[in-house]
């Protein structure tokens, strides 16, 4: 069996849109969210905040004109893969077929799929772009990456809602180990801060309707009311130990764990005792050789909204019994807001960032403790502590649960 | 005159120069995939108000040119 490191990350978020910025942001507890700019808002929605990517120039990776034909979150994708690709320095250094792209997306082209619906609208069918399938469809992330890189390997747009790119890592993770790829970019892309977006996750009750950004997400505290749209991309360059040693390449950390489960119970609200969440947290747990003697770090997929935090505090205690009280947990989401389908990897990359430093981001905005999340958060300040092993949970829309643990790396 | 404006709009499309366009000038050359093709015609259409139907046998700026001259009329 094949060991699994990260030899290469890419990030594209509202705290940064590199990884060196996403790193520091998170460590400095900057908050991503504000209100939003992409849209007019007027006084009909309620939701007027999200954590956006700001100053995004897609022309430092392609031409304007190549970019005209990719939807937002595909760019997204593309910028973080090519970061990925440059700070693995793999570029001519593995072979196609043994080279694959595992980017999803929660959405896909939501953009695309508002102007396009509207063009036909008002031009009827012949108005519609003969782009609008390929840019709306959420694969087409992987598709132009694949090509990009000449990555004629395994390839698997992962699509599980908010659990996207945690799949999308864990399955990357269990490719190479088993040895069916030798390098795999494994991440997410989201860009659907838009009009019907926004409105239709406020219709399904799960946004904060907190005006004030700097307060809206706060994972875990009592006063909690929903999360905040994040957007962007985060894709992790996953390689073979051997491989990756052969040609000398720098190791951020090691994977060692993925479980990948099901809730079965409902559409959008998570089980009440979060059976199939502590099941995924075991499972990488298992995986990981987790015996109890980890000092651990755990970055939860900690949402925001009421339900979620309460079933995923019952999840980690489920999981990890007697010791989850010793549990170091934060959500960064409370800066980066909720990224969806990017999100999984965005925070794999945090937990492995944190593992190499041994210093781990905060959860801000926490104040108020809640007694059904009765754990400890690493509220507001980033604290610094020797974790041995960290896990990443994420659980979706349609019940999906996943969770990757990861090490830091030792010869 | 039918050609000058297509040329434009050729050129925005890519972004390029409207010099590196010619009549003899294949999609090919400009890098226009099928897809790109179908996009540019949608703006032809608009701009001289005709009804066109992509074809495979347009291959050069003067195919296109000519197939909007006769549905000019």
């Amino acid at each position: 069996m094949n060991r699994v490191v990260i030899t290469g990350l890419g990030a594209v978020t509202p705290v940064g849109n590199d990884v060196k910025t996403f790193w520091e942001s998170l460590k400095s507890g900057v908050c991503g969210i504000d209100t939003i700019t992409k849209f007019e808002q007027g006084e009909e929605y309620k939701v007027k905040i999200a954590a956006e990517v700001k100053g995004f120039d897609v022309t430092r990776y392609m031409k304007s004109a190549e970019a005209k034909r990719l939807d937002l979150f595909t760019q997204y994708a593309v910028a973080a893969a090519e970061q990925a690709v440059e700070s693995s320095g793999i570029r001519g250094a593995v072979e196609p077929e043994r080279f694959g792209v595992y980017v999803g997306s929660g959405i896909g082209g939501m953009n695309t799929f508002e102007t396009q619906h509207a063009r036909m609208l008002e031009r009827g069918p012949r108005g519609v772009s003969p782009f609008f399938i390929p840019m709306l469809i959420s694969n087409m992330a992987s598709g132009v990456i694949a090509m990009r890189y000449d990555a004629e390997g395994p390839s698997l747009p992962v699509v599980t809602a908010c659990a996207t790119s945690t799949n999308a890592v864990g399955e990357a993770f269990h490719a190479i180990k088993h040895g069916y790829a030798d390098a795999i970019l494994a991440g997410g892309a989201e860009a659907s801060i838009t009009p019907i977006s926004v409105a239709g996750f406020t219709s399904c009750m799960a946004l904060s309707q907190n005006p004030d950004p700097k307060s809206a997400c706060r994972p875990f505290d009592k006063r909690r009311d929903g999360f905040v749209m994040g957007e962007g991309a985060a894709i992790l360059m996953l390689e073979e130990l051997e491989h990756a040693r052969a040609r000398g390449a720098e190791i951020i950390a090691e994977i060692v764990g993925y479980g990948n489960t099901n809730d079965a119970y409902h559409m959008t609200a998570p089980h009440p005792e979060a059976k199939g969440a502590a099941q995924a947290i075991k499972l990488a747990l298992a995986e990981a050789g987790y015996t109890g003697e980890d000092l651990v770090y755990v970055n939860a997929h900690g949402t925001s909204t009421p339900l979620n935090d309460k079933a995923e505090t019952a999840a980690l205690k489920r999981a990890f019994g007697e010791r989850a009280k010793d549990l170091l947990i934060s959500s960064t989401k409370s800066m980066t807001g909720h990224m969806l389908g990017a999100t999984g990897a965005a925070e794999a990359m945090a937990t492995a960032l944190a593992l190499r430093e041994g210093v781990l981001p905060p959860t801000i905005g926490y104040g108020e403790p809640d007694p059904e999340c009765d754990l400890y958060y690493i509220p507001n300040q980033a604290e610094t502590r020797p974790v041995t092993l960290g896990i990443s949970t994420s659980l979706g829309f349609g019940g999906h649960n996943a969770c990757v643990a990861l090490r830091p790396y030792r010869a | 005159m039918v050609f000058e404006k297509v040329r434009k709009i050729l050129a925005d499309y890519k972004e390029i120069d409207e010099s590196a366009i010619e009549l003899t000038s294949t999609l090919e050359d400009l890098e226009f995939d099928s897809l790109d093709t179908v996009e540019v015609m949608m703006s032809i259409e608009e701009e001289f108000d005709v009804q066109l139907e992509a074809d495979e046998n347009i291959k050069t700026v003067e195919d296109l040119v000519k197939l909007i001259e006769a549905n000019i009329q």
